[in-house]
């Protein structure tokens, strides 16, 4: 892993510790919601028959990065009502949630910021801070708008977790481990070795295991949709109902935390998705490296298409943004409650008769 | 044990993205549910009616445009056969068929704001874009026209400001051809769409008997299954020689009268107003379109009650003459004014988010309302 | 499909011992004036009775007649004493499509009117108006509060032909 390569490298634990946590933000996140803001206004005037930015840089694509010049340079609001301890602590707290979840995310065999034994519970549960942050960004902001918008957050986030633990624990039961890293390692090389497809032991099982399988994917989709608060889940931060919900007090560079813990939220979940449906970091056509004997190749290629899925994943979100209108609140929750966890719970157990035949 | 709850009161307005303009709307919640709601209005007065004791009556008409500024045409028409009823003038065919074009026209245009708006308001921003690139084929129509893209001063009492561009005919033609997929797309992207759906059928029910006692007009009152259309019902200018079907809501996808229905008529009424278009250029007679304009309007002293089918509903004009150049008093029955008061009878049991769902599909105008 | 010597003539039989005066002499649209007193139940009668129906208030406007006597208060402006002010009823029947003009006529200097809300509720916010621009009080309504006008606005109805603008309002200077 990346933390005893360089912990050999320098001989001080410090310094890899501090390397290791700080890659995935400036290696990744921040060039990522850098690259995903524009995407999604690029997605957004494309499919709406216009051309989104097109001013800034070449068709546009300097203009996040001037977006936050012009957010730094903002003045920080604090209304005189406002609870300014936790009005502050929120937006940290959000982003803290959402950035600590890149830890156990794997990018690729070498890529790994801590390779957990719990993996996925640890992101499933670290997560939770964000739910924490967005309770507090409502509440502090001595806003009605900004209480209902946290309110309907909380209710919607904690709805929406069983059924993709649910999901998620069709898979850990069917492979035994809870390491996201075991879990892509074990999705070997070409597609058809994927969990989505069945997984990689090739016998009877795995044909049977491909629709549950699809729904479980389906289903694990859905509710991370409604987990990171995107259209046609996007209630917290209704814009016509409740201008923008737990955010709409913040100015700024909390703002843009908090804008930007949306964006990283957006690229884990799709992360958890692939790592536990489409194979991880694995290439589903086999490696270049493998063929051409370049050693050093593989990890790149892995960390290619790890963030190749991702992405995708995060532009299917934004496809369904631009298209969907938004549930309402009873609605939301019914889908949950009276839908996706049922069915989830069905798959739960049909998954696991199949993997004890 | 028993734990005190407490309503909570919750301004919505007159700064929120979806009340249309500046409408506040007082709501009193029990958790999420609504338990009454008192609309503000007022923020947009401008006292036209007062403004119009002191002009003349052609001054009066640029004034009109600025009421529902999404369907300019439609008030002035409205005024203008007012006056026209009062000094009983005949204009010539030509102009006649040149204003129902322009009214049709502007219908649409209004509707488009409508559907698209609402849809934003439900949160699918895409159909919003898609519908006011339609209008805005619409507004460059006007433009070529009479050089004004929203606030027209086109008809005048008597006749036209000016007679149409010689294109006029052909890219009116143009744009039908191409705006009719475009519905198509419109209708597979918003209103068939199960969330859409999901949202606004059922809510926000009217009934019959409730609409007529507070007065609603136009596609609210279609939606809740009365065919009733002041183009056919009490008919003016030339829309007796067109032919052309008025929807009314059915119910397909909730009860009658809810807001799905109130949606979809408008959306059925843009395919018979292509058609009235359609016929009425088809049939475009030739003329002179000033010949008729009265040199100095006097009408002698009498009142007149006036009124149009508006995209909004029944927009009135009750003018009083002294037998002077300027009228004694002028009252606008504005359609969406009298269509907001039922806004508490129709919000009233739902959720928050419902409120939203029930002001689009009312589709006030809040330059309207306040006048 | 009544015509309006028909209603008239039913109304009269009914209301026997109210004034209802036809006026069918007018260019245009020829109606009837009641007494503001009355003009509840006649109301209620038109919209009740089998033969009228008249189930629709298609619009309610207010008038200054502006017919009373002109004096000069102590600041030289002209305003007016006495006279009457009227306020008028578009009814139609959709049943029918049969169409009525009402007139109710009222002093101006102490204008009341009874209220047609309970008949009609598209009345409520026409009413609302006309006390809102022309102080006319209407008897009987719920809710008789300013609706264009702030609430806060003390300074005379302004659709009233002598209204002149206040110097002041909320410390912002008026006239500019």
């Amino acid at each position: 892993m990346i933390y005893d390569f360089l912990n050999d490298l320098t001989g001080s634990p410090f310094i890899a510790g501090t390397i290791t946590a700080l890659l995935p933000l400036f290696a990744f996140i921040l060039p990522f919601a850098l690259f995903a803001v524009l995407l999604e206004r690029k997605v957004a005037g494309h499919m709406q028959d216009r051309l989104g930015p097109m001013r800034v840089g070449y068709h546009g694509i300097l203009q996040t990065v001037a977006d936050i010049i012009k957010l730094i340079q903002k003045e920080d609001i604090i209304a005189r009502n406002n609870d300014k301890l936790l009005f502050n602590i929120a937006p940290v707290l959000t982003f803290a949630g959402s950035y600590a979840a890149f830890a156990a995310i794997p990018f690729s065999s070498v890529f790994l910021g801590a390779n957990i034994d719990l993996g996925i519970f640890y992101i499933i549960a670290v997560t939770g801070l964000v739910v924490a942050g967005i309770l507090m960004a409502g509440w502090a902001s001595n806003n009605k708008y900004s209480l209902l918008g946290a309110m309907r957050s909380a209710a919607q986030i904690i709805s929406y977790e069983i059924p993709t633990i649910l999901v998620v624990l069709s898979i850990v039961m069917l492979t035994g481990t809870m390491s996201l890293y075991d879990l892509s390692e074990s999705q070997t090389s070409y597609f058809w070795n994927w969990y989505l497809l069945g997984g990689p032991e090739f016998e009877i099982q795995k044909f049977l295991l491909i629709p549950f399988m699809l729904i479980g994917f389906l289903i694990i989709y859905i509710s991370t949709l409604a987990e990171v608060n995107r259209t046609p889940f996007d209630i917290p931060e209704a814009e016509s109902e409740l201008v923008s919900g737990y955010h709409t007090e913040y100015s700024g560079m909390k703002f843009a935390m908090f804008f930007l813990a949306e964006y990283a939220n957006m690229f884990a979940v799709s992360a958890i998705v692939v790592a536990l449906f489409l194979g991880g970091y694995q290439s589903p056509f086999g490696y270049l490296g493998n063929l051409l004997n370049i050693n050093w190749l593989i990890p790149l290629e892995q960390f290619f298409w790890f963030t190749f899925k991702g992405i995708f994943f995060v532009f299917v979100q934004m496809w369904l943004r631009w298209t969907l209108p938004r549930l309402r609140v009873d609605q939301l929750m019914a889908a949950s409650w009276k839908y996706l966890i049922p069915i989830a719970f069905f798959n739960l157990l049909i998954i696991g008769i199949i993997s004890i035949l | 044990m028993s734990v005190r709850t407490e309503e909570m009161v919750l301004n919505m307005g007159p700064q929120h993205p979806s009340t249309h303009g500046v409408l506040r709307l007082e709501l009193t919640l029990d958790g999420e549910i609504i338990t009454k709601v008192v609309p503000h209005i007022g923020y947009l007065h401008r006292c036209f009616e007062k403004h119009c004791e002191v002009m003349s009556y052609p001054q009066v008409i640029p004034y009109t445009d600025r009421m529902d500024y999404l369907a300019a045409m439609g008030n002035e028409l409205g005024y203008v056969i007012g006056v026209e009823k009062l000094l009983r003038i005949q204009v010539p065919e030509r102009v006649e068929y040149i204003r129902v074009i322009m009214a049709e026209l502007q219908r649409i245009a209004s509707h488009l704001v409508a559907i698209g708006t609402y849809g934003a308001d439900i949160g699918a921003f895409t159909p919003f874009l898609y519908c006011f690139r339609d209008r805005e084929r619409i507004l460059n129509l006007f433009e070529i026209t009479c050089g004004a893209r929203l606030l027209y001063n086109y008809i005048w009492v008597g006749g036209l400001s000016h007679d149409l561009h010689p294109d006029f005919v052909r890219l009116t033609k143009e744009f039908i051809k191409e705006f009719k997929p475009n519905l198509r797309e419109l209708n597979n992207l918003l209103t068939y769409n199960k969330i859409f759906i999901d949202r606004t059928a059922n809510v926000g029910i009217l009934p019959l008997e409730t609409a007529i006692n507070f007065g609603v007009t136009g596609p609210m009152l279609r939606a809740s299954g009365l065919k009733w259309d002041l183009r056919k019902d009490d008919t003016y200018s030339v829309y007796n020689k067109f032919d052309f079907d008025i929807p009314i809501g059915e119910g397909k996808m909730g009860t009658v009268g809810d807001s799905w229905d109130r949606y979809y008529v408008r959306v059925l009424e843009m395919e018979e107003s292509l058609k009235i278009i359609e016929q009425a250029i088809e049939t475009l007679p030739d003329g002179d379109v000033t010949s008729a304009i009265p040199k100095k309007i006097k009408p002698p002293v009498g009142h007149v009650y006036s009124r149009v089918e508006n995209p909004r509903g029944e927009l009135g004009y009750f003018i009083i003459s002294d037998g002077s150049t300027s009228p004694f008093r002028v009252k606008v029955r504005a359609p969406s004014f009298v269509n907001l008061q039922i806004m508490d009878e129709l919000c009233r049991g739902h959720l928050v988010a419902d409120v939203i769902a029930i002001l689009g599909s009312v589709d006030i105008v809040l330059g309207e309302v306040d006048r | 499909m009544k015509s309006f010597e028909e209603i008239v003539e039913i109304l009269k039989n009914y209301f026997s011992d109210t004034s209802i005066e036809p006026k069918s002499d007018v260019k245009f649209e020829p109606y009837i004036i009641i007494p503001p007193q009355e003009i509840d139940k006649v109301c209620l009668f038109l919209r009740d009775n089998s033969e009228l129906y008249f189930d629709s208030l298609v619009n309610l406007s207010a008038v200054d007649d502006f017919n009373g006597q002109k004096i000069k208060d102590e600041q030289g402006n002209e305003i007016m004493q006495g006279g009457t002010m009227s306020v008028y009823y578009h009814l139609e029947s959709i049943k029918y499509r049969h169409k009525l003009l009402l007139r109710v006529i009222t002093e101006r200097d102490n204008p009341v009117v009874n209220s047609v809300t309970s008949v009609w509720n598209s009345s409520n916010w026409h009413e609302r108006e006309a006390f809102d621009l022309f102080g006319i009080k209407f008897l009987n309504h719920p809710d008789l509060r300013r609706i264009l006008m702030p609430y806060d606005w003390e300074f005379g109805y302004p659709l009233r032909k002598d209204y002149q603008n206040p110097e002041f309002y909320q410390g912002m200077k008026v006239p500019y």
